[in-house]
């Protein structure tokens, strides 16, 4: 037996990678969206603000999904489905004249939640790829269900008379504002997905994906961890749903569709699994790839699919793994 | 509590028309190392899956520490105290082995919805987490990964995660298997180590460990215990040595 007298309070704490390797690329990511707007007054000015405004809502989407995909190995084909809850909630709310933030915000997080405790209280009962057909079909349900809603647009989707409106004042009408605001709530969702992840919680969550019969034998029960980390990461979409809404002032059916959730999938990937940053990474590049790569052809997917190809074949960390960050 | 803290009743498994578990009867004493052994085949490993709630039984009843857990799932029965140990080694490969046992450690302290605070942190769970691997031996290989250990590490790495749900008995499905001479020794005396302070029950192939190690045999064949008592009389068992220690020990 070799026993280590008692080990010195420092031997307890798990070895870390330094500062900034930990904290250096999501600080420069957020520093480069902070100063982004100062950058953008030099050219196009609104058009840059509305891409990265957008890039920062489907970061939070992408985010969200990293937290049940990359930590907890669900995958969920039926991501979407909380973008247009969050959506919906703004303009069925708007239309009926409810157009304080705050009650929009609480209807699109509590439908998304109460969605997610709902759908994946049935879906966490199934596996693999089960689990992804099952996800796949709710969110089928919802879109549908979305393009018969005559009352609102049904297929043609419904448009705002404006942005939410905060202490009742259009507050979030100047794209700077928005722009700062969305910053806002993609900085709070990352602190809030960090410390999740180094959580109990998360760490449970994070033991069930890697071995859950381990789990179960030192008696966890991971059922009721990962649907929690679904509701979380539902309730966390339905914010971007709702941001997406008040961005375009427009919401549609076409918020949820499948492919949609597809492209969050290939957004978590794109940027690295399991670690939270990456998912604001792989946002930004889809979005600029897109922007660019239409550019050149309406076919840009022909050029994005195998590029896609790479990062999977040969990047298994996604772009932050390339650049060498650290990882999970 | 009763002259047992684990009582088998009548319990039964099958697989289509191969009974995997017929009939089996059992009491395990407080305080005994108990030895189930019997040749590749015997049942022996799903017995103890259907004991630790892995496996559903057909019919029969498990009395643990006088309470009736045959519904109960694998989780409940650990924090009434039932733990075990896996034949193959079931680790979380990607985790330290400290955090291994701090998470075991969790388990049964404190609630584990907590968003807030990083767990790998608390010094509570991991003062705790390093004393069960200090039993082990591994206290000095405590922030590896435990996917990187050893084969021999590995096992110990198995018992000290068991140890942290402070169980009242312990399942251990060869603890042996795959280990080295010198593994396997020091596994042994980690066991010896254990035995008197955890019933135990213990199923190992290694002949030389388990009479050295049991104060009683089980012996299972085809899902059937034909023989249970000390070893010294389990090893003079005619019926015994026909059906299992004749191949070996001739």
């Amino acid at each position: 037996m070799n026993e280590i007298a008692t080990p010195s309070p420092a031997a307890l704490d798990v070895p870390r990678a330094p500062a900034l390797r930990r904290y250096g690329v999501p600080v420069l990511v957020f520093a480069a969206f902070a100063l982004a707007p100062i950058a953008a007054a030099q050219g196009a000015e609104g058009y840059i603000l509305s891409l990265l405004t957008r890039v920062m809502i489907f970061a939070i989407a992408a985010m969200s999904l990293d937290l049940i995909l990359g930590y907890g190995a669900l995958v969920s084909f039926g991501h979407a489905a909380f973008l247009g809850i969050g959506a919906y909630a703004v303009g069925i709310l708007a239309s009926h004249g409810i157009e304080s933030a705050l009650v929009q915000l609480l209807a699109a997080l509590g439908a998304s939640a109460l969605f997610a405790l709902v759908t994946g209280a049935i879906s966490m009962r199934t596996k693999g790829v089960y689990f992804i057909m099952i996800t796949l079909a709710f969110g089928q349900m919802l879109y549908f269900l979305a393009t018969s809603l005559s009352a609102y647009g049904g297929d043609d989707g419904l448009t705002l008379p404006s942005r939410s409106l905060l202490f009742g004042a259009n507050l979030l009408k100047g794209d700077h504002a928005f722009y700062y605001a969305v910053l806002g709530c993609l900085l709070g969702c990352y602190l809030l997905c960090r410390s999740v992840v180094a959580s109990r919680f998360g760490r449970v969550l994070r033991g069930a994906k890697e071995n859950a019969v381990r789990m179960q034998a030192i008696g966890f029960a991971p059922y009721r961890f990962q649907l929690g980390a679904y509701v979380l990461a539902g309730t966390l979409c339905g914010l971007a749903g709702f941001l997406l809404a008040n961005q375009t002032e427009f919401v549609s059916p076409a918020y949820m569709t499948w492919q949609r959730s597809g492209e969050l999938i290939v957004v978590v990937v794109l940027g690295g699994l399991a670690s939270l940053h990456g998912a604001i990474i792989g946002a930004a590049a889809f979005l600029l790839l897109e922007e660019v790569l239409s550019g050149y052809t309406e076919h840009w997917k022909m050029i994005f699919g195998p590029l896609l190809v790479l990062v999977v074949l040969y990047a298994r960390g996604g772009i932050l793994g390339m650049m060498g960050g650290r990882h999970g | 509590m009763a002259d047992a803290i684990l009582r088998l009743e009548g319990l039964r498994k099958a697989y289509g028309a191969l009974k995997v578990t017929d009939d089996v009867t059992l009491d395990v004493r407080p305080g005994e190392l108990h030895a189930i052994i019997g040749p590749n085949g015997a049942g022996k490993t799903t017995l103890i899956h259907q004991v630790s709630g892995l496996a559903a039984s057909d019919s029969g009843r498990i009395l643990f520490d006088s309470a009736d857990v045959t519904r109960l799932t694998m989780a409940q029965r650990v924090h009434r105290g039932l733990a075990r140990s896996f034949q193959i080694t079931s680790i979380l490969p990607g985790f330290s082995a400290l955090e291994n046992v701090a998470l075991a450690v969790q388990a049964r302290s404190g609630s584990s919805f907590r968003l807030f605070g990083d767990a790998s942190r608390e010094r509570g769970l991991n003062e705790e987490a390093m004393s069960y691997l200090a039993q082990v031996g591994l206290g000095h290989r405590a922030i590896i990964p435990s996917g990187q250990l050893s084969h021999g590490e590995k096992r110990g790495l198995e018992l000290a995660i068991a140890l942290a749900t402070r169980p009242m008995l312990l399942l251990l499905d060869e603890p042996l298997a795959g280990t080295g001479h010198e593994e396997s020794e020091r596994v042994v005396e980690t066991l010896r180590g254990l035995k008197g302070r955890y019933t135990i029950v213990l199923i190992e192939h290694d002949m030389n460990a388990v009479f050295s190690l049991a104060d009683r045999v089980s012996v299972l064949v085809y899902g059937r215990v034909i023989a249970t008592g000390r070893p010294d009389e389990v090893r003079a068992n005619p019926e015994v040595r026909a059906a299992y220690l004749g191949e070996e020990a001739a």
